[in-house]
Parts: structure tokens; C-alpha cells; sequence
């Protein structure tokens, strides 16, 4: 019961209600636990709840930093290997 | 998934593990517990106990709130289902908990009662609307990420003048759970369980933020990372934690920038604050009596307390003797060192409240490592 999921928001309900996707599948949450959040923007869901916004750039950051480590650790494999 | 699967790449997952083992073999070992099931869960999904090197110990912690709950207040929601007219609803994994003398909620719904599974508080207020001449009332469970829907659902109650709707609060506080496993004996005096840094959960900090855990960070002197839940999230905060324990520092950091800040979710713990209240006591199942660790709703909103609706009256009881959730909890002891782990006590058929929900540290052992050899089950303690 206690995963929180990062999902897209589709469209707004008005009442405080959107319709969110993950994978293809979607669902209708509530957004009265965030405020200012717009069609398109990513959410972090628990419980039917958007409990916060994602930051797309904070994100993206992260995932630079995974990509600059693989980069670095298979060069290293390759010169093992070489 | 965007923001799913590439927190799940192998490649990654490999170059992060590397660079653990090399920043790790200072001669030392590392003992990391994670707060929350759901990194427990994670761990054992991806088996990033084996990506790991030996001296990296991972300990399982109590945040699964299923598992702390104690059974007594299970007894009274089981109780409070009982009573002539009343729709119980409850997140889906508290319903096969067994209570005392055998009995769950799940089993009183097999008897008739009418109990209901909800994906979300706002279903059991829909409940309430729909059968005015029934009393509803929401078994609420959970850390501090479950509390604020709790709160919005009591409001939106009040604002519909609701007057069959509920609530049965059990909402429960990490960083005081954290610290009482700091002051417990097993860690201070004993030494039977060692820890020297926490994973924290992100979902909880999204609410609350990281300025909570400072203070301990500091006065214990253990570093803290705040840690999302997909694999390369954890592999990370575990890189993140030896960087630290190998500089010697004890601060809170957060991995999960993508979705938790210092602060948290201002308005939520707004919306917390107007309708909860600390209570001075709350007994969790594994860490006996914690001082302020649990929420009770607050006097202006009684009329939506089912505590008070009900009269609910605290049980003592006793629980299975062989059932060593208490110490599995507390990170002293772990699955396999139950006598009834695996035969007796399975997810089917679960004895203790650790067998019945994924985030369980039973249930997830059970699903990942049974069948794993003997040497490789003897991870996190010594003792
Ligand atoms: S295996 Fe079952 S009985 Fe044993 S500690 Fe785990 S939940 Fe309790």
C-alpha cells in the first residue's frame, strides 16, 4: 500500500480532480494535496493523492549522473579487457 | 513508464554497484538500515543484496505499517466492524492481519460483516454518501505520506455534513520510530543491532521534507539519505551513505531531488496541523510505547473520531508466542531465525503481521530468498 508512483497528468477534472497516466493505464486522483499543477506536468501519487510535484529537471539531472558513471565504468571495463 | 524505467536500467545498476565495492573496501563493514518496506520490498525485488559487496549490511527496518501496527488495535477495528450498522474500510493488506485469537478482518467479512477494501479514503467517504442510514468508518493506517489524504477526506466529511463517516486513526511518525530504534537497548546497550546510517523513504519526506531528520543526524551522529524507491534510487543513497561514512560525516541528503525538497509539501503538513494532533503515546508492535509517535484527531473534529463515536477502549493482548515480529522489527533478528518461518507462517496463510503484506520483511524474504542457499540468508547481523 505504500508505493507513491510518479505519473503524467492528462487532464483536469476541475474539483480538484485529474486524470493521470502511468504505462497506459489511467486513473482519476485527486490534486488537493498540490497546488498549480497543469496538463502535462508529472506527479507523485500515493492513495489516490498527488502528494507532490516531480521535477522534471532535478530528474534529469539524475539521470545524467547514471549515465556519466556508466560511461566512465565501461571504459574502464574496456581497458581491462584491452 | 518515463520516470520508472530508466530508474530501473541494469547497465546503470551495474556501474553504481562497481563503484560501491570500490568506495567500500576501506576494511570496514557498513551496516545501512532501510526505514520503509517499501525498500525492503525493492531490495529484494532486484536482489540488490547480491549486487552488493559483503560489507555492505543491510538491516531491515520497522516502516511497514501493516507490521506495526499491534494487534490490539486491530482487535478494535475488528470489533468496531462488528457493531450493528457499521461499513469498515480499510486499506487492502490490513484485511488478512491476523488479529487475536485468530480472528481478521477478512475473516469477518467472510462471517458477514460488512467490510470493505479501499484503494483510497475518498472511496469510503463516496461509501458514506451513498448509505446514509449505515455508519462508515475508515480504519486509517500509515506514515506521514497516508496521513494528509486522511486529513482531506475529514474535511471534505465536515464540508458534506457527513454525519455517518468516521475515522479510526492509527497514522504513525518515521522520524520518531527512527529514533526510538536509536535509543532502544538492542542499539545502545546490547549492541545486538548496529547501524550506522539510514535509508530514508522518499514518498514520507515528500510531506514532511528532510529538515526533519537533521536533528538526529546530528545529535546521533548517523547520516541519513533520503531515498526514492526504484533500484538504481537505492543503489545510489547506498553509495551516497558510504561517501559519507567514510568521510565521517553525519548529514541529511537527499537523493530524491526529483521530488523532495528541505521544506516538503507545505500545504499538506498545513492540512495535518489543523486536523491532528501528536498523541502522547502510541505502542507499535516491535518498538513497544513511543512517545509522541502517533496522531489523534483533534477535539474540533471528534465528531468525525470514530475513538470517540464508538467509545473505543484500549485492548492489551497477548500475542503468538512464536512469532518474532517484534524483534524482526526492531532489525535484531530477521525472518529465518522464526522457528515457524516458511512452514507454519506463510503469505497464505501468514501468524504474524511481517508474512502478510509485500513490504513485510517475512513476506519479502518468503518471495525472494526462500529458495536461496543457507549461506546466502545469513546477511544483515551477527549476534
Ligand atoms: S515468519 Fe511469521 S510468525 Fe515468524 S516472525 Fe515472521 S510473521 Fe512472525
Amino acid at each position: 500500500m505504500c508505493l507513491a508512483i510518479p505519473a503524467r497528468v492528462v487532464q483536469l477534472l476541475g474539483d480538484d480532480r485529474a486524470l493521470t497516466e502511468v504505462g497506459g493505464v489511467r486513473s482519476e486522483i485527486s490534486l488537493g494535496l498540490v497546488d498549480g499543477v497543469g496538463v502535462g506536468d508529472y506527479v507523485i501519487v500515493h492513495v489516490g493523492y498527488a502528494i507532490s510535484r516531480l521535477d522534471e529537471e532535478e530528474a534529469a539531472r539524475t539521470l545524467a549522473l547514471f549515465a556519466q558513471m556508466v560511461e566512465q565504468h565501461e571504459e574502464q571495463a574496456g581497458e581491462v579487457h584491452q | 513508464m518515463k520516470y520508472i524505467s530508466e530508474f530501473r536500467d541494469g547497465r546503470a545498476a551495474v556501474a553504481l554497484a562497481t563503484q560501491i565495492a570500490r568506495e567500500a573496501s576501506t576494511g570496514r563493514e557498513y551496516y545501512i538500515m532501510e526505514f520503509c518496506g517499501g525498500h525492503t520490498h525493492a531490495i529484494f525485488r532486484y536482489g540488490i543484496q547480491d549486487l552488493l559487496p559483503p560489507s555492505i549490511r543491510l538491516v531491515h527496518g520497522p516502516g511497514c505499517p501493516v507490521c506495526v501496527l499491534p494487534v490490539g488495535r486491530l482487535d478494535s477495528a475488528i470489533e468496531l466492524a462488528a457493531l450493528p450498522g457499521v461499513i469498515l474500510c480499510s486499506y487492502g493488506d490490513m484485511l488478512r492481519v491476523p488479529g487475536s485469537r485468530k480472528r481478521s478482518l477478512l475473516r469477518s467479512r467472510a462471517e458477514g460483516k460488512d467490510v470493505r477494501m479501499v484503494y483510497s479514503c475518498a472511496e469510503a467517504i463516496r461509501i458514506a454518501v451513498d448509505n446514509p442510514g449505515r455508519q462508515v468508518v475508515f480504519f486509517a493506517i500509515g506514515f506521514e505520506t497516508t496521513t494528509p489524504p486522511t486529513a482531506l477526506a475529514i474535511r471534505e466529511a465536515q464540508r458534506l455534513g457527513l454525519g455517518n463517516f468516521s475515522v479510526f486513526c492509527n497514522h504513525v511518525l518515521t522520524p520518531s520510530a527512527i529514533q526510538s530504534i536509536l535509543n532502544s537497548p538492542d542499539v545502545r546497550e546490547i549492541g545486538d543491532v548496529r547501524v550506522d546510517g539510514f535509508i530514508g523513504p522518499s514518498h514520507v519526506s515528500t510531506i514532511i521534507g528532510s529538515r526533519p531528520y537533521e536533528y538526529f543526524a546530528r545529535e546521533y551522529q548517523r547520516p541519513v539519505v533520503i531515498s526514492g524507491f526504484e533500484p538504481l534510487d537505492v543503489l545510489q543513497s547506498i553509495l551516497m551513505l558510504v561517501r559519507q561514512l567514510n568521510g565521517r560525516r553525519a548529514e541529511v541528503e537527499n537523493q530524491f531531488s526529483r521530488g523532495v525538497t528541505r521544506d516538503g509539501n507545505v500545504k499538506a503538513q498545513a492540512l495535518v496541523a489543523d486536523v491532528f494532533e501528536l498523541r502522547r503515546t502510541f505502542e507499535w508492535r516491535g518498538l513497544g510505547v513511543v512517545p509522541y509517535s502517533g496522531l489523534k484527531i483533534k477535539q474540533q473534529y471528534a465528531g468525525f473520531d470514530a475513538e470517540v463515536r464508538f467509545a473505543v477502549q484500549p485492548r492489551p493482548v497477548t500475542e503468538n508466542r512464536a512469532c518474532e515480529c517484534g524483534a524482526i522489527l526492531r532489525g535484531a533478528k530477521k525472518p529465518t531465525d522464526c522457528r515457524i518461518f516458511g512452514t507454519v507462517c506463510t503469505p497464505r496463510n501468514p501468524v504474524g503481521s511481517c508474512m502478510v503484506s509485500s513490504e513485510g520483511a517475512c513476506a519479502a524474504y518468503y518471495r525472494f530468498r526462500r529458495h536461496v542457499g543457507a549461506a546466502a540468508l545469513a546477511v544483515p547481523q551477527e549476534g
